[in-house]
């Protein structure tokens, strides 16, 4: 690992302007990804501006309804939040199908949205990657495919963001709270992250310096009846093939509302807009539902070895929706 | 760049001066003596690694030491401060629940932050992921008792065994969780 300076910064703003000064820096959370990506060599940060202990760790009311994740909270304290549970149980349930005990331990809430979108090539500095050396080529596109995107995807970029978090958090419509060298902004959470375009060594909207100080769910409801579903190789501790975030209102058999997002698919977690949109006020049956899934994924363009992840997605999407509508009717 | 860090690790302070680079697991091994967690992938992958920091089980690789000024650390070594073995080991002992050891310190460690985590009710993947508990957001999670072979696989995948001694690793805190 290269060597860094380090620093622990006493306020927001402080953070935000070490940072500011140092091109090359970088903020730590809880780690679990940028120290690993140090010791491969990926990261390369010569500051590290310590924020761990520096925003709120907690989970909180807020008056109209909604809650606030302070950007520290470990991810097991937020899966484990009575209100998170009760309110919003795919968040929890997302959170809880990824990574391990020991990891949702160390990791925050930030820094779970922000661990870098990636692939096994991007990790490994003996293969061209133009997210890490842009401009470089790359390898994923002829090389193993399983894993990638299928949706959004770029000639220089098929990575896929592997937070599950961050997919109960775009169909939530949370929004994210930052502090940054231009002072706070409000992003909501289905536009933090970037598809890949020319430019996919950039995951995020974020500026350099620029600090997640808190995540804000909106009320709804109906989010109280919502489920998280991974696909994945391995029954625990692996990222999803693709995975569904979903929330449904039904009323005498009709959708009144909806939401959905995929994981697994995409460079950012995908929110199905098309779908939500066929799914509101029709049937709340498996043939809309798979309507819906399917007007979601007209425009995928899969890669021979990951082109199962088109009927996946849809088959997931379908479950999801039935298992939340009471099943086949 | 160099600085001064204190850690208490099972039970005894020790203050060290490290390159800020240095992991947690890097100081206990290499620095302290203290070879209790081992060095597994060094990714936060394997869990050989894993220690309780300040009461929660880690992956002690992934841990900047100088990140973590002033804490606790327990490794399954601290698990028997006077020979006395904890009720996990005795378990794990009881059931032959490990083959060539190497992962085993990282497996008693992870299992005993584990049963604390389920006595405080947190929910796992097992507990939380069925849609039949929608609107409940799931119970409370199962207390040590109720962890059934399903929990304590889900709970424990973040410990690799390349032995495959899972068969007895799940019944060996399984006992211990009954204690």
């Amino acid at each position: 690992m290269r060597t860094f300076r380090y620093e622990r910064a006493g306020t927001v703003s402080g953070a935000v302007a070490l940072l500011a000064e140092a091109p090359h820096g970088a903020f730590l959370g809880g780690g679990t990804n940028l120290v690993d990506l140090m010791k491969l060599d990926v990261a390369r940060p010569d500051l590290l501006v310590d924020v761990r202990r520096l925003t709120s760790d907690r989970v909180e009311e807020l008056p109209e309804g909604g809650v606030r994740i302070g950007a520290a909270t470990p991810n097991s304290d937020l899966a484990a939040d009575p209100l998170i549970r009760r309110r919003y149980p795919m968040l929890s349930q997302a959170l809880l199908s990824g990574a391990s005990g020991q990891l949702r331990n160390l990791a925050t809430t930030a820094g779970n949205l922000l661990q870098r979108t990636r692939c096994p090539y991007f990790q490994n500095v003996t293969t061209p990657c133009n997210k890490r050396e842009p401009g470089t080529g790359c390898s994923a596109i002829q090389g193993h495919q399983r894993d990638l995107a299928i949706l959004g995807t770029s000639p220089e970029c098929v990575a896929t963001h592997p937070s599950d978090l961050a997919v109960a958090l775009a169909a939530l419509d949370a929004v994210v709270r930052t502090v940054g060298p231009d002072g706070e902004r409000v992003i909501p959470m289905t536009e933090l992250h970037r598809l890949p375009g020319p430019e996919p060594q950039r995951d995020t909207v974020l500026q350099h310096g620029e600090l997640i100080t808190a995540i804000d769910l909106p009320p709804l409801p109906f989010a109280a009846r919502s489920h998280f579903r991974k696909v994945r190789d391995r029954a625990s501790y692996a990222f999803a093939l693709v995975a569904v975030a979903a929330a449904i209102d039904v009323a005498d058999g009709v959708v009144r509302d909806v939401r959905v997002a995929l994981g697994g698919v995409a460079h950012k977690p995908w929110r199905a807009a098309k779908a939500e949109e066929l799914l509101r006020g029709g049937p709340a049956d498996a043939e809309r539902f798979r309507q819906a899934a399917e007007a979601e994924l007209a425009d995928v363009r899969p890669l021979p070895g990951n082109a199962f992840k088109v009927p996946l997605a849809r088959n997931t999407m379908v479950r999801t929706l039935l298992d939340l509508t009471g099943g086949l009717r | 760049m160099e600085v001064e860090v204190d850690i208490r690790v099972d039970g005894t302070p020790h203050r060290l001066t490290v390159d800020v680079r240095t992991t947690l697991l890097d100081a206990l091994r290499e620095r302290l003596g203290n070879t209790s967690a081992k060095k597994g992938c060094d990714h936060g992958q394997c869990g050989a690694c894993t220690v309780l920091l300040d009461g929660r089980r880690v992956n002690s690789c992934l841990v900047l030491a100088v990140a973590h000024d002033g804490a606790e650390v327990v490794t399954a070594a601290g698990l028997a401060p006077d020979g006395e073995l904890h009720p996990m080991q005795h378990a794990f002992i009881r059931h032959d629940a490990f083959q060539c050891g190497y992962c085993t310190p990282g497996q008693v460690v992870s299992a005993v932050g584990m049963l604390r985590e389920a006595e405080a009710g947190w929910p796992s993947a097992v507990t939380a992921g069925q849609p039949a508990g929608v609107g409940s957001g799931g119970g409370d999670g199962p207390t040590g008792a109720m962890l059934t072979d399903d929990e304590v696989r889900e709970r424990m995948s973040g410990n690799l065994c390349r032995c495959a001694a899972y068969a007895n690793i799940v019944p060996a805190i399984q006992e211990a969780a009954r204690r």
